[in-house]
C-alpha cells in the first residue's frame, strides 16, 4: 500500500439486513486532506462514514463484506480495540447534538473516559475550544448548559468535543445543515485550518461547499462510487456522464 | 474490557429476571401451601361447600365466591356508568384547561389508601344504610358503593386513554355528516373505543375482586350465603384477611387455598385485559 | 345528565377527604407526631408507627429501586423485542395485577416462615419491594424511552463503552422519571395495609433492628378504626395518611409536568 494512504477501503459492500446500501466501494483517502463524499440523498454517504468508525456496529441487522484499513490495520479485525478506534476517528453529526451537560463537560466527555486528571482536562478543553474557534465566545461560561448555545455554536462545540480526543481522522456528516450562512462560513474556515493536522472526510451540505473546501471528491449514487478525483477535475471536467449530470444540476 | 462489558450485561439480565422470578415464587408458594388442602377435601367440597367452620374442619368457600361476585357486580353497576360519565365529561365536555386540573386530581384520588375509603364507609355509609334501609348496615350494599368509587380512577384513566387514541377524523367525520355532539359521542366514539373501555372495566373488576382492607371494614363478618344486598358477607379476600392472623394447620392451608382461587380469577381477568389492550394497539 | 353524574362523583370524592381532614386536622399537634401510642393507641401519638412506616418504605425502596431501574435498563439498552423481553414484560404486567392480600400471603410464607425472618421490617419491606417493582420498572422505562437516541450515538462515537454510556448519559437524563417512579412507590408503600399486617406484624413497640416487628401508620389506622379503640386517634392518623399521600403525589405530578415539558 502506498505510504500516502490514511484510509483504504477495499471491495466494501454494506447491507442493512438484506437491502444493500454500499456496492463494491474501492477508495483511498490520503493523510491530511479534505476528502468530500457527495451525491444525492440515499446514496450511502452517511453509511460510509459510519462504517469508518464502526458506528454501524450499533445497528441491528447491519453487515458487510470487504475491508477498511486505517494506517494498514483492518478496522474490522476482532483484535481491534473498538474504543481506541473511535477515538482515533472522530465524528461530527449533521444535527448539532450537545450532550445534556455543561459546555465544559461536553468537551471533557471523551478525555474523561480515559481517566485524564482535572488539570489535564482544563488544558484539553481550552485547546479544543480554541481549535474549534469557540473559546472566546464561551470561556466565561464553561459550566453553563451547552443546550443554551446557538446552533452554530453547538456545532462548533461538537467539533471541539471530537478534537479533545486528539483523533487522527475527522468524519463530518453535513456539519453545516440547519446553520445560517455566517455560522456555515466560520465552520468552513475552521475546517480549512484543521486540515493541517487532521485527515478529514466530509459529506457536504451542497456541491458549492464541497468545491469551496475539499481537496479531492468522490461522487456516490445509489450505493456506488461513480468516480473520484481532485475537486477541480470532478466539478469542471467529470469523466462520467452521471457525475456531470449531478454536478450541473440536471438531477439531485 | 470486552469481558467486563459481557459480565455487566449478564448482571443486568439477572436483575431483569427478578419480576418473573418473584411471580414464579408467589405462584409456587401459594400453591404449595394451599393445594394440599384442596386435594385433601376435594375441589368440589372446597369450591361448592356452603359451610366454613374451621374448628370442625369444614372449608367450603362457596358463600365467599358468591359474595365476591355480588360485591363486584354492585361495584361495576356503580363504577361503569359513573366512570363512563366522568370519562366523557373529561374528554368531551369540558375545556382542556379544566381537564389539566381534573386529571391529576383523579390520579390523586387513586393514590388514597383503601383503608381511608373503608373508614369513610364505616363512619358514614354503614349507619346511613342501617338507619334508612335496615339490616346491620355492614353490608354488600355498603361494600359495592365504596368499591364502585374506588375503581373509578382505573376505569376513567384507561377509557380516556382509548378515547384519546382515536383518530380525530372519527369525530370530525361524524360531525361533518350532520351528527350532533351527543350522537357523535354515543354512536361513533364510544363504540370505536370499545375494546379499551372493556379492558378498563375488566381491570377495574380485577381491582374490585382483589380489594381487602376496605371490605373487611364495611362488609361485616357473616360466613353465610347472602340473600340480599343488605346482608353482611365475606368475600374471598376478607376471608383471608380476617382469619390469617390466628389460623394454623389445616385452617391456614384453607386460607392459602382461598388465595389460589383468588389468584386464579384475577390472573385470568388481567391476562384478558392485557390481551384486549394489546389487540387494540395493533 | 352526564354533567350531574360527573359532578356528583367529584363531589362525593371531595366529601370523603374533607370529612376525614375536618375531624382529623385538629388532632395533629406536634405531640401527636412525637409521642408513641399508649394504652393500645387510645392515647399518646403515632411516633412508633411513623418510624415503622419510614423503615418499611426505606427497605422497599432500597431493594426496589435498583431492581426496577436495572430491569428497565436491560429492557431498553440490552435487548430488542425478543422472547426474553416479552417474558419479562409479561411477568411485570402480571405482577402489577396481583392483589395485595396475595402479596401478604406470599410474604408470610416466604419471608416470615421459610426464610425465618419472622414478622419484621425486613419481611414487610421485601414484600413491598415486590409490590412496587412494576411501578419503578414502567416509569423508568418511559423515562429512558424519552431520551434522544442521538445522545447514545454521540457517546459511543466518542469512544465510550455501553456501561459508560448508561451511567454517564442515559441514567442522568432519566433521573427525573426514576425519581417520579420512586416517589409514587413511596406513596403506595405508605398506604399499603393488607400485605404489611401479614408480614411486619402490628407491634407498637419501637423497633430495635431490621428484624423487629413494626406497625405502620396505615395498619395503625386500620386497627384503631376496626377495633373502635379511639375515633379521635383514628381521624388523626387518617388525616396524616391523606396529607402525606397527597403531598407525595402532588410532587410526583409536578416532576412529571416539569420533565415532560422539558422534553417537548
Amino acid at each position: 500500500m502506498p505510504l500516502e494512504t490514511k484510509i483504504s477501503i477495499k471491495d466494501f459492500n454494506f447491507y442493512y439486513d438484506s437491502s444493500q446500501a454500499l456496492r463494491n466501494i474501492n477508495l483511498d483517502i490520503r493523510p491530511k486532506e479534505i476528502f468530500t463524499v457527495f451525491g444525492p440523498a440515499r446514496s450511502g454517504k452517511t453509511t460510509l462514514l459510519k462504517s469508518l468508525n464502526r458506528l454501524t456496529d450499533l445497528i441491528f441487522g447491519a453487515n458487510h463484506t470487504g475491508s477498511i484499513f486505517l494506517d494498514g490495520m483492518d478496522i474490522f479485525d476482532s483484535n481491534v480495540d473498538l474504543i481506541k478506534l473511535r477515538r482515533r476517528i472522530g465524528m461530527v453529526f449533521d444535527l448539532p447534538t450537545p450532550l445534556p451537560m455543561s459546555i465544559f463537560d461536553n468537551v471533557a466527555y471523551g478525555p474523561k473516559l480515559s481517566g485524564k486528571t482535572k488539570k489535564c482536562l482544563n488544558e484539553i478543553v481550552e485547546k479544543s475550544l480554541k481549535s474549534a474557534v469557540l473559546w472566546e465566545e464561551v470561556k466565561d461560561r464553561l459550566h453553563t448548559s451547552a443546550l443554551r448555545l446557538s446552533g452554530g455554536q453547538q456545532q462548533r462545540l461538537c467539533i471541539a468535543r471530537v478534537l479533545a480526543l486528539e483523533p487522527e481522522v475527522l468524519l463530518l456528516d453535513e456539519p453545516c445543515s440547519g446553520l445560517d450562512p455566517i455560522s456555515t462560513a466560520s465552520i468552513e474556515e475552521t475546517l480549512v485550518q484543521l486540515k493541517k493536522d487532521y485527515t478529514i472526510v466530509l459529506v457536504p451540505h451542497n456541491i458549492q461547499q464541497a468545491s469551496r473546501v475539499a481537496d479531492r471528491a468522490g461522487f456516490f449514487l445509489n450505493g456506488d462510487l461513480i468516480e473520484e478525483g481532485p475537486v477541480y477535475q470532478i466539478f469542471t471536467k467529470p469523466r462520467e456522464k452521471r457525475t456531470e449530470n449531478y454536478v450541473t444540476g440536471r438531477f439531485g | 474490557m470486552e469481558v467486563k462489558e459481557k459480565i455487566i450485561e449478564k448482571i443486568f439480565l439477572l436483575i431483569a429476571l427478578s419480576s418473573v422470578t418473584i411471580l414464579a415464587l408467589i405462584t409456587f408458594f401459594i400453591f404449595e401451601e394451599g393445594l394440599p388442602l384442596i386435594l385433601k377435601i376435594g375441589p368440589k367440597a372446597f369450591l361448592l361447600g356452603e359451610k366454613w367452620i374451621p374448628s370442625k374442619g369444614s372449608f367450603g368457600i362457596f358463600p365467599m365466591i358468591v359474595s365476591s361476585f355480588w360485591v363486584t357486580l354492585g361495584a361495576l353497576l356503580i363504577g361503569i356508568p359513573l366512570g363512563l360519565a366522568c370519562t366523557i365529561f373529561l374528554s368531551e365536555l369540558i375545556p382542556p384547561s379544566i381537564g389539566i386540573l381534573l386529571r391529576p386530581a383523579i390520579q390523586l384520588l387513586a393514590a388514597i389508601p383503601s383503608v381511608i375509603y373503608g373508614f369513610w364507609g364505616l363512619i358514614v355509609l354503614v349507619p346511613l344504610i342501617q338507619n334508612y334501609l335496615g339490616g346491620p348496615g355492614l353490608s354488600i350494599l355498603a361494600g359495592s358503593l365504596v368499591l364502585g368509587f374506588m375503581i373509578l380512577p382505573t376505569i376513567i384513566t384507561i377509557s380516556e386513554d382509548s378515547l384519546k387514541a382515536l383518530p380525530p377524523s372519527y369525530k370530525a367525520g361524524a360531525l361533518a355528516l350532520g351528527a350532533t355532539h351527543w350522537q357523535a359521542i354515543w354512536r361513533v366514539l364510544i363504540p370505536a373505543a370499545k375494546s379499551g373501555i372493556v379492558a378498563s372495566v375488566i381491570l377495574g373488576m380485577g381491582r374490585a375482586i382483589g380489594e381487602t382492607m376496605a371490605m373487611i371494614m364495611i362488609l361485616g363478618n357473616a360466613v353465610k350465603l347472602p340473600s340480599s344486598f343488605l346482608d353482611s358477607a365475606r368475600t374471598l379476600t376478607t376471608n383471608i384477611g380476617i382469619e390469617m392472623g390466628y389460623a394454623s394447620g389445616d385452617h391456614r392451608q384453607a386460607l392459602f387455598a382461598t388465595g389460589i382461587v383468588l389468584f386464579f380469577i384475577i390472573m385470568s381477568l388481567n391476562t384478558l385485559a392485557i390481551f384486549l389492550s394489546r389487540r387494540r394497539t395493533r | 345528565m352526564i354533567w350531574t353524574a360527573a359532578l356528583s362523583t367529584i363531589a362525593v370524592m371531595i366529601l370523603i377527604l374533607f370529612q376525614i381532614l375536618r375531624e382529623g386536622l385538629p388532632v395533629l399537634h406536634l405531640s401527636f407526631f412525637l409521642e408513641s401510642p399508649k394504652s393500645m393507641g387510645r392515647e399518646g401519638g403515632i411516633f412508633s408507627t411513623i418510624i415503622g412506616t419510614i423503615a418499611l418504605t426505606g427497605v422497599a425502596i432500597l431493594f426496589g429501586a435498583p431492581l426496577g431501574v436495572g430491569t428497565a435498563v436491560f429492557l431498553r439498552e440490552y435487548t430488542r423485542e425478543s422472547k426474553i423481553s416479552r417474558i419479562i414484560r409479561f411477568g411485570t404486567d402480571c405482577l402489577a395485577g396481583v392483589p395485595s392480600i396475595i402479596f401478604g400471603l406470599f410474604g408470610f410464607v416466604f419471608f416470615v416462615i421459610k426464610l425465618n425472618m419472622g414478622w419484621s421490617i425486613l419481611s414487610g419491606g421485601l414484600t413491598l419491594t415486590a409490590m412496587i417493582l412494576p411501578t419503578v420498572i414502567s416509569t423508568t422505562e418511559e423515562s429512558i424511552r424519552g431520551i434522544s437516541p442521538s445522545y447514545r450515538e454521540v457517546s459511543y462515537s466518542l469512544g465510550a463503552t455501553k456501561w459508560q454510556t448508561i451511567t454517564r448519559v442515559v441514567l442522568p437524563s432519566a433521573l427525573p422519571g426514576i425519581l417520579t417512579g420512586i416517589l409514587l412507590s413511596v406513596g403506595r408503600s405508605i398506604g399499603e395495609t393488607a400485605a404489611v399486617i401479614l408480614t411486619a406484624g402490628s407491634s407498637l413497640v419501637m423497633p430495635t433492628s431490621l428484624f423487629s416487628p413494626i406497625r405502620t401508620m396505615a395498619v395503625h389506622f386500620y386497627i384503631l378504626a376496626r377495633e373502635g379503640i379511639s375515633m379521635e386517634m383514628a381521624y388523626g392518623t387518617g388525616a396524616t395518611l391523606i396529607l402525606l399521600v397527597l403531598m407525595i403525589n402532588v410532587i410526583a405530578q409536578w416532576l412529571i409536568n416539569r420533565y415532560i415539558r422539558r422534553r417537548a
